[in-house]
């Protein structure tokens, strides 16, 4: 397979895909940020305190084991990189300590952060705890009274939550929130964002810091079972889980599979398959792809997992589609809560339901992939309890059958 | 393309006085009203007008602007009626510039865009989300269609970014604080020392909004920038009073005008259904 060109550009370029679409009063501060992650990019103490924070704060490595019996299911070889056993029960806290490390660098003592169901603002609420700064979290006020127990958590840890009414009061309102917040206190502020989104560094910085779930995994699976895998397969929300195990497997023989929530099914109009809908767009600071209308206004995104529910996409990952480097697939809701209930039966792993949709994949196209002889990778970026009570309450009203 | 801009700018300084802009969100109250909106803001004295095109995503404007859009948005309305709306009564108003969000016009295509907006009879886009650097394709593209596209500058705007915006057209867009569109008590100190910077290096006059909501700031703000943008405190009025809103629109910009007119030279204002010139 060929090499593929280092990406972003100085300009922060994917291809014609990511840029930096801010307001003026938010350029110089993006163009600072990006200088002090290149300056700690190349500063070995910085990555040793990010080292040793990672291991003995997150818990990491994080173990990558073969699933015994959902192998025996589909017929071959299923390994788990088990993101979910990370502090905070997800992948996300590699993030939000990367960028806290780096807003200390900066001397930045306030934190702002946009989270939907939650994940992120309990990570980066807990991060910033860890450091003695204080968070503040914008949430859209559907999410909030959708997940109370999180927000919650985060006051716990002395984080402020504002809960957001404007717009559909969702993931996309809550970022616009804190970038409007950003605008206003950009001299003193350090912005936290979640995923692989947002203007340049954010998609290439969040893709690094989250690059040691590959870096990890490739060296595991190779211990574990001889070889590399010929698939790798993670939900697409925003798309740093995913992006953070492909990265490092970017020139390696293996198929990159990247799963998107088509929600009740791509032609309802009720799904977030943005990468599935291809339309390219501008959102949050880049170019990539968008769910939007005949107009550019962005349209309302639908999962049953509120990680995915996001209008939006990291520019790498409009890339790696555009290249054909990575392929995407779209599960629907009924199809990741079957699979939700199969990991937990078969492997005692109660999975994220964004996790769950990577595990549909896999189950749903067991006979291809045993056809192609497959050894599979799949990154369990998080673990279900946060989503157990919504199951039980989806599956109340629609009546579904737990088996 | 610009120049009726330019000269409105002039005409404004040949009276002694900043060039007042006020503005309006598209489809609200509603689209029908509009045109009637265009027109009284015009009798009131205004020298350009900027007309939003409501976005689902306003992420530069602050609740007022905010709530503005959605409803817009809520009723259903549509660029391509907006546009047909504006070029109803373009040929009587002074000049006109669109505020829009960038993906709009990606959307359309940056071309496509400019041509249906030059058509409906606008001069020149704002763009908040665009920042100068991004906005290479959409200046070529715009500039064959003869529109204009004006530059923002913010109180953290670097000298090279003065730089780079030396050769634009139209005027320049000083945005007065860090921060959203809305009402502020005061106008930043800062705000006087950018319009500064600006004049320094960039000769093009410059207009400064966000966050002016009172005919005596206007004032005072016309004391030492060419221009005066007021979006959030009209909207707001109109807001309280949607029935009436060109009569509102009418009543407050008339107001801010007279503030604004040199005292030597202060003028009564023009009357509703009255020609302007």
């Amino acid at each position: 397979m060929a090499t593929m060109k280092p990406v972003p550009d100085r300009t922060g370029r994917f291809g014609p895909f990511g840029g930096r679409y801010v307001p003026e009063t938010l350029m110089p501060a993006v163009a600072e940020l990006d200088q002090a992650y290149r300056r700690v990019r190349r500063d070995r103490a910085f990555h040793q305190e990010f080292r040793a924070l990672l291991k003995d704060y997150v818990g990491r490595p994080t173990p990558l084991r073969r699933a015994d019996r959902v192998s025996e299911q589909v017929g071959f070889d299923v390994y788990l990189k088990r993101e979910d056993l990370n502090h905070t029960g997800a992948h996300k806290i590699n993030n939000t300590v990367g960028q806290i490390l780096l807003a200390r660098r900066m001397g930045k003592q306030r934190i702002i952060a946009e989270t939907g169901a939650g994940q992120h603002g309990v990570a980066t609420a807990t991060a910033a705890a860890l450091f003695g700064l204080k968070a503040e979290i914008y949430m859209g006020e559907e999410d909030v009274k959708r997940q109370a127990l999180n927000v919650y958590r985060m006051r716990l840890l002395g984080a402020e939550v504002h809960p957001v009414t404007s717009g559909t009061a969702t993931l996309k309102d809550a970022t616009n929130e804190a970038i409007r917040d950003w605008v206003t206190n950009v001299r003193t502020t350090f912005y936290v964002i979640g995923s692989v989104v947002g203007p340049h560094p954010y998609p290439m910085m969040v893709r690094d810091f989250q690059s040691v779930i590959g870096r990890e995994a490739r060296r595991q699976i190779v211990d574990v079972a001889g070889g590399l895998p010929t698939h790798i397969v993670a939900a697409v929300g925003g798309g740093s889980n995913s992006m953070g195990i492909f990265y490092p497997f970017r020139n390696d023989p293996v198929a990159l599979v990247g799963i998107e929530a088509a929600g009740e099914g791509v032609p309802s109009g009720r799904h977030a398959a943005t990468i599935t809908v291809a339309e390219p767009g501008i959102l949050h600071g880049s170019l990539s792809y968008l769910l939007q209308d005949d107009d550019g206004q962005i349209l309302p995104a639908h999962s049953i997992s509120a990680g995915l529910d996001y209008p939006g996409v990291g520019p790498e990952h409009a890339y790696l589609h555009q290249t054909g480097r990575a392929q995407y697939h779209a599960i629907r809701d009924d199809e990741a809560l079957s699979a939700f209930h199969r990991l937990a039966e078969w492997e005692g792993i109660i999975p994220a339901l964004e996790s769950a949709h990577a595990v549909a994949w896999v189950i749903k196209s067991k006979e291809a992939l045993r056809a192609l002889g497959a050894r599979v990778l799949i990154n369990l970026s998080g673990r279900g309890d946060k989503d157990v009570e919504a199951v039980a309450r989806y599956e109340e009203v629609t009546h579904v059958p737990a088996h | 393309m610009s120049r009726r801009i330019e000269a409105a700018f002039l005409k404004a300084k040949g009276e002694g006085r900043a060039a007042l802009i006020p503005y309006i969100t598209a489809g609200y109250p509603d689209l029908a009203r509009l045109s009637g909106l265009v027109r009284a803001l015009s009798q009131a004295g205004a020298d350009v007008i900027e007309i939003g095109i409501p976005f689902s995503d306003p992420l530069a404007d602050g609740p007022v602007l905010q709530r503005a859009a959605t409803e817009a948005l809520r009723q259903g309305v549509r660029i391509r009626d907006i546009m047909a709306a504006v070029r109803e009564v373009a040929s009587g108003s002074p000049p006109l510039v669109f505020l829009t969000y960038i993906n709009p016009v990606f959307r359309a295509g940056m071309g496509a865009f400019a041509h249906a907006a030059r058509e409906s009879g606008v001069e020149a886009l704002i763009i908040p989300d665009l920042p100068w650097v991004e906005g290479t394709d959409l200046r070529r593209a715009a500039s064959a269609e003869e529109m204009t596209i004006i530059p923002l500058v913010a109180p953290t705007s670097t000298p090279q970014h003065l730089w780079a915006i030396r050769r634009a057209r139209g005027f320049v867009y000083g945005v007065s604080v860090t921060g959203v569109t809305g009402m502020r008590q005061d106008v930043d100190d800062g705000a006087r020392a950018m319009v500064a910077r600006v004049k320094h290096v960039v000769p093009l006059p410059v207009a400064l909004g966000f966050g002016i909501s009172t005919p005596d700031q206007a004032r005072e703000v016309g004391g030492w920038a060419d221009g005066v943008i007021v979006g959030s405190a009209l909207v707001k009025a109109i807001a309280e009073d949607p029935g009436n809103a060109e009569a509102v629109a009418f009543g407050m910009v008339s107001a801010f005008r007279q503030k604004m007119a040199a005292p030597s030279r202060t003028t009564p204002p023009a009357f509703v259904g009255g020609s302007q010139k």
